[in-house]
């Protein structure tokens, strides 16, 4: 496929969006005049605009173009990252935890740890939370502009610059409020870009019972998704949320139930929403307890929806039929058939074989040769051709929208893409500041001096980032391996918070080292296991379904250490904190707040949280 | 502080005006390769200006009701 021209309109559609989001960072500039407007809004927002940021921030470019992917590879089923995790997880947060982030003068979520336990706890997560934001912004980075090269030929380096340096703008000008801002204009964007592709998709395909039948012929038969010598996958395979997880054998995430709904619906869920700073500070920013409280459970709303515009896509590409005009008609590739073009022409629905691009000799010259990649089977051989699921987003999006509106759906994508960055950027101004800037390097300066810190600290990790990119641009496995690490760190995180909150026993030197041992078991782990890792040993222990699986069970595997070791090391260790000093911080010794006594039952947020769990109980039902 | 309707407002009314007129002197054949025949950026510039509308509407309400109070 040769790369996609934009029309004039398109780059209009693109610079007109551009120029409110910048416009937006001016507009807020005078406001800033504190730290505290910086980093935390001034605590002044009301709580539908910090509940859409809440979504919006972690609607980066990475979760649009992954959760497309995962619904071409495992359909239906990619639901749960919204349905089991988030959603119970959100609702946690909102009623339960929020109390403790907002009610106490905690300004971040290391700084509770260190109000809660000890410096030392806080220094652990401050430091390793900031070096995984700069890092996965710069991933997110080489992502977005990787993509772009392929699909438009934009020059990599030009990507990179100019929307790292967008972002850069309006955070350097307006701080979190800018971000925030901007995140609600960008979700809407999102939203009104990507909406018409399940429209024209699932119109043509003839709606959801034309996608379930087609589907069900296609996830049986075609050669690139069954797996050799396994039997094929049962009815509704792709379209079924938990019909089929009583084995890991017969779904196409080769996981069992428990495995996921402790794994993913337990740990990572309630590890990622409850405890990672760059969605909470958002929740923190609302103007009140009440509203920072209802903030995570509003954003339920749009939660559950998320799935029809970026997985639906994802399973209609598997099944859609390319247009005439659009794409080249269609091909059977094989393993290493040399082909001209950086795109492949779709051979499975819309979605391109994966293509690899290598330095070989040709007549004694070396050139960059382009073949097709082939997926490793059982053997360890190459069985059979792997397919580029990364570009299932991309494609729909040239297939069903024309010159105009496919300015729009970039455009949108842009968005997505700036909403996530500028997420990871105003977490790590913040902890990076407050958390190791004022503790550790230049405490007692003024305010105005943290303000000047945060501004420099926004240029700094956006520079460091972009350097990021480029490190990933060159060694693609080091970025791998980094995503790897960051899944050490984070999930043992939440039973450290659960016992810090609802556990006035639980001591400093418990949680540290708790945290430890958690990260530790997460190493081990993937050290013993397959099929990634096991660099301990040349077989592993286990070999689980699908790298998912092993992920769901090293996070069971590392919350579990961390659980029983801090409970063990705090019985063994001295309490340090008084009753009075942990009031306002763990659950059985703060007084039942009682902000919003006012408000009518229906604008409480357990009344919206069990409400939202109905429905959502409801979806796993309808769509079982 | 700015009320963040009035640029989402102001920003859709220009994308969807683009758009929709775009879509009104543009060619048939496009609409036959990639939307099924539909003029897609007409019906969605519309789509647009009418949720730019609102979202306008919702803040000139929610400033007149500050005036009064």
């Amino acid at each position: 496929m040769e790369t996609v021209r934009l029309g004039q309109i398109d780059y209009v559609i693109l610079i007109v969006y551009t120029l409110f989001v910048l416009g937006i960072g001016f507009a807020l500039k005078r406001y800033m005049k504190t730290s505290t407007d910086f980093f935390l809004s001034g605590r002044s927002i009301p709580a539908w605009i910090t509940a859409l940021a809440f979504v919006s921030a972690n609607l980066g470019a990475n979760e649009v173009i992954g959760m497309g992917a995962c619904g071409a590879k495992y359909g239906m089923m990619t639901c749960h990252f919204y349905w089991l995790g988030a959603v119970a997880a959100m609702v946690f947060v909102g009623v339960f935890m929020m109390p403790f982030y907002y009610g106490s003068k905690a300004r971040s979520v290391p700084e509770y740890l260190k109000l809660r336990f000890d410096e030392k706890t806080r220094g652990f997560n401050a430091i390793s939370f900031a070096v995984m934001t700069i890092f996965q912004s710069g991933i997110s980075m080489y992502a977005l502009a990787k993509l772009l090269q392929l699909l438009l030929n934009w020059p990599f380096g030009m990507s990179v610059w100019v929307s790292a340096a967008v972002v850069l703008i309006y955070i350097f000008l307006g701080g979190l409020t800018s971000a925030i801002y901007n995140e609600v204009l960008q979700f809407f964007l999102i939203v009104l870009g990507f909406l018409p592709l399940v429209v024209f998709g699932l119109w043509e395909i003839g709606g959801w019972q034309g996608l379930v039948e087609k589907l069900n012929v296609v996830t049986k038969t075609s050669e690139y998704l069954v797996v050799k010598g396994a039997p094929p996958y049962p009815d509704g395979a792709w379209t079924s949320v938990w019909a089929n997880m009583g084995s890991s054998a017969s779904n196409p995430m080769h996981i069992e139930w428990f495995g996921m709904v402790a794994g993913l619906g337990f740990v990572l869920a309630f590890g990622y929403w409850c405890t990672d700073f760059l969605v909470v500070q958002r929740a923190m920013a609302a103007e009140s307890m009440s509203a920072a409280r209802r903030t995570p459970v509003l954003a339920t709303i749009p939660k559950i929806l998320i799935p029809a515009i970026v997985i639906i896509p994802g399973m209609i590409a598997l099944v859609a039929r390319p247009h005439e005009g659009v794409f080249p008609a269609a091909s059977m590739p094989k393993v290493g058939e040399v082909v001209q073009t950086k795109i492949a022409p779709p051979c499975l629905g819309l979605i391109p074989p994966k293509v690899e691009e290598k330095m070989e000799f040709v007549d004694g010259q070396q050139q960059i040769v382009r073949r097709i990649k082939g997926e490793k089977g059982r053997n360890g051989e190459p069985d059979k051709v792997e397919l580029d699921y990364d570009l299932v987003m991309p494609m729909m999006l040239v297939q069903y929208f024309p010159t105009g509106l496919l300015g729009l759906g970039l455009t949108a994508l842009m968005a997505s893409f700036m909403s996530g960055m500028a997420g990871n950027v105003t977490a790590f101004n913040t902890v990076w500041t407050y958390d190791i800037y004022q503790s550790y390097i230049m405490p007692n300066r003024s305010d105005n001096h943290y303000l000047w810190m945060g501004r420099m600290a926004t240029v700094f990790g956006i520079v460091v980032s972009i350097a990021a990119a480029y490190v990933a641009a060159h060694f693609n496995n080091i970025m791998d391996f980094i995503q790897l690490v960051f899944g050490f760190v984070n999930a043992p995180l939440f039973a450290t918070f659960l016992l810090g909150m609802f556990w006035k026993r639980a001591t400093g030197h418990g949680a540290f080292f708790g945290l430890l041992a958690g990260t530790g078991a997460s190493a081990l782990h993937t050290a013993l296991t397959g099929p990634t890792g096991h660099w301990l040993v040349a077989n592993p222990v286990h070999t689980y379904g699908s790298d998912m699986a092993q992920n769901f069970w090293m996070a069971i595997f590392s919350w579990t250490t961390c659980f029983v070791v801090t409970i063990a090391i705090s019985l063994a260790t001295p309490r340090k904190k008084s009753d009075a000093e942990l009031r306002g911080l763990v659950y059985s010794l703060t007084p039942r707040f009682a902000d919003d006594d006012h408000l009518g039952w229906y604008a409480k947020p357990e009344a919206l949280a069990v409400i939202m769990l109905l429905i959502t109980i409801a979806l796993n039902i309808y769509f079982w | 502080m700015l009320d963040i309707r009035y640029p989402i407002g102001v920003m859709f009314l220009i994308l969807g005006g683009i758009l929709a007129v775009f879509g009104a002197f543009s060619n048939q054949e496009m609409y036959d390769i990639h939307s099924r025949g539909v003029n897609i950026n007409l019906v969605w510039g519309c789509v647009l200006l009418v949720f730019g509308a609102f979202m306008l509407l919702m803040a000139v309400r929610a400033q007149r009701r500050g005036k009064k109070s």
